[in-house]
C-alpha cells in the first residue's frame, strides 16, 4: 500500500460522512432539485475525462476520452440548467 | 505562466473548487438559498474545469474542443428546451451520461496506461462495474418515465438467478484484470475488459427492468448514488482528490434519499430491489370488500367546497397523468378568496421520483411553504374539511395503519380518512399501483369525483367562478 492510495481513501471516508451530515434534514420540498444538483456534481469526471481526451495516450484514449468529455459536459451543463430551471419556480408568496 | 501549470496550483484549485461544492450542497437544502446554492457549485465546476484545461499534461486541445462544445450544446438545448413535465426522464438521462463518462474515463486509462498497478486496476473494475451499471440503469428509468418503456414490472423466470450469475462473473472477470492470472490458455485480460462492460450494462437492465412505477423513487435515487461512486472511483483512477470528494458527496447524498425514500414506504431496499409488492400482494383483503362507494357530482362538491374553512389537497402520480397542477392551483387560490386555509400534503414516495409533486405544483406557482410533509398533517387532520385526494392511493390506504394482513402495512400514510369529508378523484374504481383494494373509498366520509383529474378540477373551478 502506497501512501498516496491511504491518503486517498482517508480523502472518501471523511467525504462520505460530510455528505451524510450535509444532505440530512433536506426537506422533501426539495428532493428532486437536490438530485439534479448533486448529479451535476457527480459530472466532475469530466476533469479526468479532458485528460484522457487531451494527454497523447494514443488513439483509443483520445477517443475514448473525447466522448467522456461529451458526456461528462452534457451532464454537468444540462444539470446545472435544469437544476436553475427547477429552482427558480419555488416561490414563496 | 510555469506557476498556473504547476501541480501545487492545479491541487488548491481544486481544493477550492470543493468547497465550493460543499458550500453549494450546503445550501441547496433550504429553499431559500438553493438557487444560489446551485451557482455556487456550478462555480466550483467551472473552475475545475478551466484548472485541468491548463494542465501540462493535455498536449492537444482539438478533440476535448470537439467534445466540450458539442457536450454545451446538447446539454443547453436539452435543459432549457423540455417541458417542466418532463424534468424526471431528463434527471435520469443526465444521471446516465455521468456514469457513461466514468466508465470512459476508467475505460481511457485502461488502454492508454503503460503499465498499472493493482490499486488503479481496481479502481478501473469499480468505474466500469458502477458506471455501467448507472448508465443502462438510468436509460430504463429515462425509458419508464417518458412511457417509451411500459411502466410496469417486467419480469422473466430465474431473473435474480441471472443476476446473481452475472454478478458473480463479473467478479471474476474482475480478478482477472486485476490480477492478470491466466483464466484459459487464451484468455487475455483484454477480454476480461471488454466482457466487463457489457456485464456492467446487463446487470444495470436486470436491476431496472423488474422496478415498477410506484418503486421509481427510490431506483433513481439508488441510481443517484451510484453515479457519484462511479466519479469517486475514476478518482482512484487517476489520483485525483477532486473526483473523489465530489463523487462521494453525490453517493452519500444519494444514499441518504434512498433511504428516505424505503422508510416512507417501510420496505428495505434489498425488498426494493428483489421483491416485487405487486404478486405477492394479490387477493389479500379478497374476503373483505371495500364497501358501498359514494359517487359525487361537481356541483355537490362546489357546494361543500364553498362552505369549507380548510382543505387539504393530497397529490399523486394521478395528477401528474392528467396534468391538473395549474387547474388545482387555480381551484387553492379561489378558495384562499372564499376565506379557506389550503395546504398540500405530499407523500415522499408521490409520483415517479423523489419530490416529483413539489416540483409540478412549484410549476404552476404554488408556493412552496403550502407544500407539507404527512408528519405536519396528519396531527392536525381532524380540523380539515375537506381532503382532495388527487390521483393518489396508496399513500392514503388506511390498510396501512391498521390491517396487518396489508402488503403495505405499517407504511407512514397520509390520513386523508380522517378528515371530515375525504374527495377522491379517480378515473374508475381500478386498483392502485400495488394492486390493493383502499377502504379509504368505501369509508362514511368519502365521496368520489369519477372522471380525468384535470377536467374535474376545472369544472369545479368554473362553478366557483359562475
Amino acid at each position: 500500500m502506497d501512501s498516496l492510495f491511504v491518503m486517498l481513501i482517508f480523502v472518501l471516508v471523511l467525504a462520505i460522512f460530510l455528505g451524510f451530515e450535509l444532505i440530512n434534514k433536506v426537506p422533501s420540498t426539495l428532493h428532486t432539485p437536490l438530485m439534479s444538483g448533486a448529479n451535476a456534481i457527480s459530472g466532475i469526471t469530466i476533469v479526468g475525462a479532458l485528460l484522457s481526451s487531451g494527454s497523447d495516450g494514443g488513439v483509443w484514449t483520445t477517443f475514448l476520452g473525447t466522448a467522456a468529455v461529451f458526456f461528462a459536459t452534457v451532464n454537468v451543463v444540462g444539470g446545472y440548467l435544469v437544476t436553475n430551471r427547477m429552482l427558480r419556480m419555488f416561490k414563496k408568496k | 505562466m510555469d506557476i498556473f501549470q504547476s501541480e501545487i496550483f492545479a491541487n488548491m484549485s481544486y481544493i477550492v473548487a470543493s468547497m465550493l461544492f460543499i458550500f453549494g450542497l450546503k445550501q441547496l437544502g433550504s429553499p431559500e438559498t438553493a438557487q444560489r446554492g446551485n451557482l455556487i457549485s456550478a462555480s466550483g465546476m467551472f473552475l475545475a474545469v478551466l484548472v485541468t484545461l491548463i494542465n501540462s499534461q493535455i498536449i492537444s486541445y482539438e478533440w476535448l474542443a470537439a467534445g466540450l462544445i458539442l457536450g454545451v450544446i446538447v446539454g443547453a438545448s436539452a435543459a432549457s428546451l423540455v417541458k417542466m413535465t418532463s424534468m424526471p426522464e431528463l434527471v435520469a438521462l443526465f444521471n446516465g451520461f455521468g456514469g457513461i463518462a466514468s466508465l470512459l474515463v476508467g475505460s481511457a486509462e485502461y488502454l492508454g496506461a503503460s503499465s498499472l498497478g493493482l490499486i488503479s486496476l481496481t479502481a478501473i473494475f469499480l468505474t466500469l462495474i458502477i458506471g455501467g451499471v448507472t448508465f443502462s440503469g438510468s436509460l430504463v428509468a429515462y425509458g419508464k418515465l417518458s412511457e417509451i418503456l411500459p411502466g410496469r414490472q417486467i419480469t422473466f423466470l430465474g431473473q435474480r438467478i441471472v443476476l446473481i450469475a452475472f454478478f458473480l462473473l463479473s467478479l471474476v472477470l474482475g480478478a482477472q484484470l486485476i490480477f492478470g492470472f491466466e483464466l484459459f490458455q487464451v484468455w487475455n485480460p483484454i477480454y476480461s475488459f471488454s466482457f466487463l462492460i457489457l456485464l456492467a450494462l446487463i446487470i444495470g437492465l436486470l436491476i431496472t427492468l423488474p422496478i415498477g412505477g410506484a418503486d421509481m423513487p427510490v431506483i433513481i435515487a439508488l441510481l443517484n448514488s451510484y453515479s457519484g461512486l462511479a466519479a469517486s472511483a475514476a478518482g482512484f483512477v487517476i489520483n485525483n482528490n477532486v473526483l473523489i470528494v465530489a463523487g462521494a458527496l453525490v453517493g452519500a447524498s444519494g444514499l441518504i434519499l434512498t433511504n428516505i425514500m424505503c422508510k416512507a414506504m417501510n420496505r428495505s431496499l434489498a425488498n426494493v430491489v428483489f421483491g416485487s409488492i405487486g404478486s405477492a400482494s394479490s387477493g389479500v383483503r379478497s374476503d373483505e370488500d371495500v364497501g358501498e362507494v359514494k359517487p359525487i357530482n361537481v356541483s355537490d362538491a362546489y357546494l361543500i367546497l364553498e362552505a369549507a374553512n380548510s382543505v387539504l389537497v393530497v397529490p399523486g402520480y394521478g395528477m401528474a397523468v392528467s396534468q391538473a397542477q395549474h387547474a388545482v392551483r387555480e381551484l387553492g387560490e379561489l378558495l384562499e378568496d372564499n376565506g379557506c386555509e389550503v395546504n398540500y400534503a405530499i407523500h415522499p414516495v408521490a409520483g415517479r421520483m423523489p419530490g416529483h409533486m413539489n416540483v409540478l405544483l412549484a410549476e404552476a406557482n404554488v408556493s412552496y411553504d403550502q407544500l407539507q410533509e404527512p408528519e405536519d398533517v396528519n396531527p392536525v387532520m381532524d380540523t380539515v374539511d375537506v381532503c382532495i385526494v388527487i390521483g393518489a392511493n396508496d399513500v392514503v390506504n388506511p390498510d396501512a395503519k391498521d390491517n396487518e394482513g396489508s402488503p403495505i402495512y405499517g407504511m407512514p400514510i397520509i390520513e386523508a380518512d380522517r378528515s371530515k369529508t375525504v374527495f377522491i378523484l379517480k378515473r374508475s374504481m381500478a386498483a392502485g399501483f400495488a394492486g390493493i383494494d383502499n377502504p379509504l373509498f368505501g369509508k362514511e366520509n368519502s365521496r368520489m369525483l369519477f372522471g380525468d383529474a384535470k377536467e374535474s378540477i376545472s369544472s369545479l373551478v368554473a362553478e366557483f367562478k359562475s
